[in-house]
């Protein structure tokens, strides 16, 4: 009966120290100690053990291990912060002036959304489904084409755990020294190193939380109000909130965030195929993988380019072994790229080890160019859709609108001078930023009267400004049942530019 | 059993069966059993603020003192709130003024609108249009008076509209010439009445009710206004009761309205809205305002 076997690569794992790094699905001093049993008569000891070995394997890190990943420089460390400095608009955004007030303000009380010199209110947000539609879009194809890109590099997530591990580092060094650090008795050394970083974490997440609710209001007024205790209870719950939920979220779950909590995570990880390029590790070139060994000439060496250094370990923020293979822990932040290509420079071989590549590429299947693939026209068929769809709604933003509600109960009545009259409810929408007065008229027919507009209505800014009129007709002219009319409002701005618009309703009398 | 675990350093709870068949033990994530304990912990405070466990007739009332009920109640204070404002400059003003102001029209109307779906609705319908007795209030024919002094006694007073019953006063034939008058009047706008129908309404004593030129002014006044006693005009295309047409009238000449003892009499009641608190003056107020507003006022 053969022993408790032990797989080659766990003994691979313990020989070479990966416990020592912080591979998340290693647990660390979990070595399986091998032990002699009683033989039992129906089960092969083996068979049960094997089961045991893999579960060694089955440890996550669920939050209890800190990964505490090296910082190096290179170029998709470069690029990262690149993306990253997109959330710069989200920060500094609000306080953009544009014509005297805030460029880009979601005034939810007044529901008037002033985007640059537009003004879009609740009834225009029909292109706010676009936008979604557009992003919604744009998330799968990016991640059809070119994987999780969004998780490695511009998910707030990735961005702030980046941002709060780089003060880290600044405050208690690289990781060696970090996990001393957490295991050193507290000291007063350790309080203030400690302290200054949550005080800097604690900041940050007020900056975001501030930041958010500076969308919604005035900025520069919302620093004034918060300061002297004016700020609604509203405003300091969400900037608390916020605060909190940075605070924690980037500061002590991160990369966990990724595994358990995000649904995006999960819902980019099924849109993957054998085409996306994604950073992957190039299996055949790096297997068996081996330490460079002395005396040995490159010529001759009998193991793969991996010198499994565990450096694209060691640098991962979500704590995964790369080599693996596409893992639903990788956030695809490419940072194992230039670990890599750094060992490589060391050791004399090419870059690429791991690199962006599909599994299509690395199996030697034909790989087609982008342009080949109807996924990138069909995708891009629907966004460009939504683009077109906003772009038209934003240069065709009437600056007011007209509805005609006619009155069902009565559809008519006679009146005593022989006439019908119907009643209509107009709703007069002015979405320009200044009272307007404006004058309503009716055409379609000659011998219509209109009777309730004699003075122009004076419609506030933003908002819905309801009158009723009545139309006259004379009973013996009206020859159909129905009559086709249109109303028509007319308005004139301090600027002297006329505004116009018109709405189709009907007219209704007794059946014919 | 722990002292001789065969697999130390393992994390197996220490049951072993079968020599090596042994339960590992892999707890929930710090962060989530934090939470576990948090949200429990979020129990026992929110069950010691608001009302919750069952005992008795009454759950326990939670320490913060809220309920169901006094949400309402603050809901209704803060609605009754937004309303003084109107309410408040409404009671000062006549039903014209408030016409006069767009934006007390509009508050009356959508105020009056609830007074007017449970008193009025019944008969004169949902939006004023009428029902077959009843007469619609989004025209302009009026039988009391369209002006809102009028529509304001009309509702605080209520009305009973009285005609006599001809059948023993007039005889066959003349009570169809007056019915064939009175459509003639109604399809002509009061221009193309039969010289025998004039005749009769002027012999018979309509002119009483319904006024010299048959359009429901008993007398005119100088200043432009009439008086009525609520008889209808018979000079416009509007019936009373309808459907209106020939045997329409004939029947209200020959059975009058609101005669007693006369089964087939025409029943013309509006109830008294002012008395017995049914409605108050600012309600009847409103309500002027909106059945002014209706279409037809005058």
């Amino acid at each position: 009966m053969g022993l408790n076997r032990v797989s080659p690569l766990a003994a691979d794992d313990r020989e070479t120290g990966i416990t020592e790094t912080n591979a998340c699905h290693v647990r660390q001093g979990s070595a399986v100690k091998m032990v002699k049993s009683m033989s039992h008569p129906d089960v092969p000891h083996s068979a049960v053990d094997a089961l045991y070995e893999e579960a060694d394997r089955w440890q996550i890190n669920t939050g209890g291990q800190t990964i505490h990943a090296k910082r190096i420089a290179g170029r998709w460390r470069t690029i990262k912060w690149l993306t990253a400095s997109v959330w710069l608009i989200y920060l500094l955004g609000p306080y953009l002036r544009w014509e005297g007030r805030q460029a880009v303000l979601f005034d939810i009380p007044n529901r008037q959304y002033h985007i640059f010199s537009a003004t879009v209110l609740p009834q225009d947000f029909w292109m706010l489904s676009l936008l979604l539609l557009f992003f919604a879009i744009l998330l799968a194809v990016m991640t059809a084409l070119v994987g999780r890109v969004w998780c490695g590099f511009f998910c707030f997530q990735t961005v702030w755990t980046d941002i709060f591990t780089w003060i880290e580092e600044k405050l208690e060094g690289p990781p060696p020294a970090r996990r001393k650090l957490d295991q050193a008795p507290m000291s007063l050394d350790k309080l203030r190193i400690k302290a200054i970083k949550h005080a800097l974490w604690i900041l940050i997440g007020f900056l975001t939380g501030f930041s958010f609710v500076a969308w919604f209001t005035d900025a520069p007024t919302l620093w004034r109000a918060f300061f002297v205790g004016e700020a609604s209870g509203t405003v300091y719950v969400t900037v608390a909130l916020f605060a909190a939920g940075t605070y924690i979220l980037a500061g002590f779950l991160r990369e966990q965030t990724c595994f358990w909590l995000c649904p995006y995570a999960r819902i980019q990880g099924v849109m993957l195929d054998r085409t996306t390029i994604v950073p992957t590790y190039d299996e055949q070139r790096g297997e068996p993988r081996g330490r460079v060994k002395r005396g040995e000439t490159e010529d001759h060496r009998t193991t793969g380019d991996c010198v499994d250094c565990n450096q694209c370990v060691a640098v991962c923020p979500t704590g995964i072994d790369i080599r693996e293979g596409q893992q639903e822990g990788c956030i695809t932040c490419a940072l194992c790229l230039d670990a890599c290509d750094q060992v490589m420079d060391k050791v004399g071989r090419p870059h690429g080890l791991i690199r962006y590549a599909s599994l299509d590429e690395l199996e030697g299947r034909p790989t087609k160019a982008l342009l080949m693939r109807p996924r990138v026209w069909v995708y891009g068929a629907i966004l460009l859709l939504a683009l077109a769809g906003i772009v038209y709604g934003f240069t065709a933003l009437a600056p007011i609108e007209l509805k005609a509600l006619h009155e069902r109960a009565p559809l008519f009545v006679l009146l005593s001078d022989g006439s019908i009259q119907n009643k209509y409810t107009l709703k007069i929408l002015n979405k320009v930023p200044e009272p307007l007065s404006v004058t309503i008229s009716v055409s379609g027919r000659d011998d219509m009267t209109l009777v309730g507009a004699e003075k122009p209505v004076i419609a506030e800014p933003g908002g819905v400004t309801p009158t009723v009129v009545f139309v006259k007709i004379p009973r013996r002219s009206l020859a159909a049942e129905q009559q086709p009319i249109v109303f028509h409002a007319e308005a004139t701005r301090s600027s002297g530019a006329l505004i116009e618009t018109e709405r189709e309703s009907v007219f209704v009398g007794p059946r014919q | 059993m722990a002292e001789n675990n065969p697999f130390p350093g393992e994390n197996n709870t220490g049951h072993i069966w079968d020599d090596n068949l042994r339960e590992l033990e892999n707890p929930p994530p710090r962060w989530w059993m934090m939470g576990f304990w948090a949200s429990i912990l979020f129990v026992v405070g929110y069950t010691i603020l608001y009302p919750s466990w069952p005992v008795g007739q009454e759950p326990t009332p939670g320490i913060m003192g809220w309920s169901q009920i006094k949400e309402y109640e603050k809901g209704l204070e803060q609605v009754a709130a937004m309303r003084a404002q109107f309410e408040d400059r409404i009671g000062g003003m006549t039903a014209d003024q408030i016409i006069a102001d767009p934006g007390l029209k509009q508050y009356a109307v959508a105020s009056a609108k609830v007074l007017f779906g449970d008193n009025c609705s019944a008969c004169h319908g949902s939006g004023g249009q009428g029902n077959p007795g009843y007469p619609v209030l989004a025209d302009d024919d009026w039988l009391y008076g369209g002006k809102t002094a009028k529509i304001a006694e009309t509702i605080t007073g209520g009305r009973k509209g009285v005609m006599t019953a001809h059948r023993t006063i007039l005889t066959e034939p003349e009570v169809e010439t007056l019915a064939n008058w009175v459509v003639q009047m109604s399809e002509s706008a009061g221009a193309g009445g039969s010289e025998e129908g004039w005749a009769l309404f002027r012999t018979k004593g309509c002119t009483a009710c319904h006024g010299q030129q048959a359009n429901g002014h008993v007398v005119d006044l100088p200043n432009g206004e009439f008086v009525t006693v609520g008889a209808a005009n018979l000079t416009d295309g509007i019936w009373r009761f309808e459907p209106g047409g020939y045997d329409s009238a004939k029947h209200t000449i020959l059975n009058g309205v609101n005669q007693t003892g006369l089964a087939e009499t025409r029943n013309a009641v509006m109830p008294v809205f002012g008395a017995q608190g049914k409605l108050s003056e600012q309600d009847i107020k409103k309500l002027v305002v909106y059945v002014h507003e209706l279409g037809g006022g005058k």
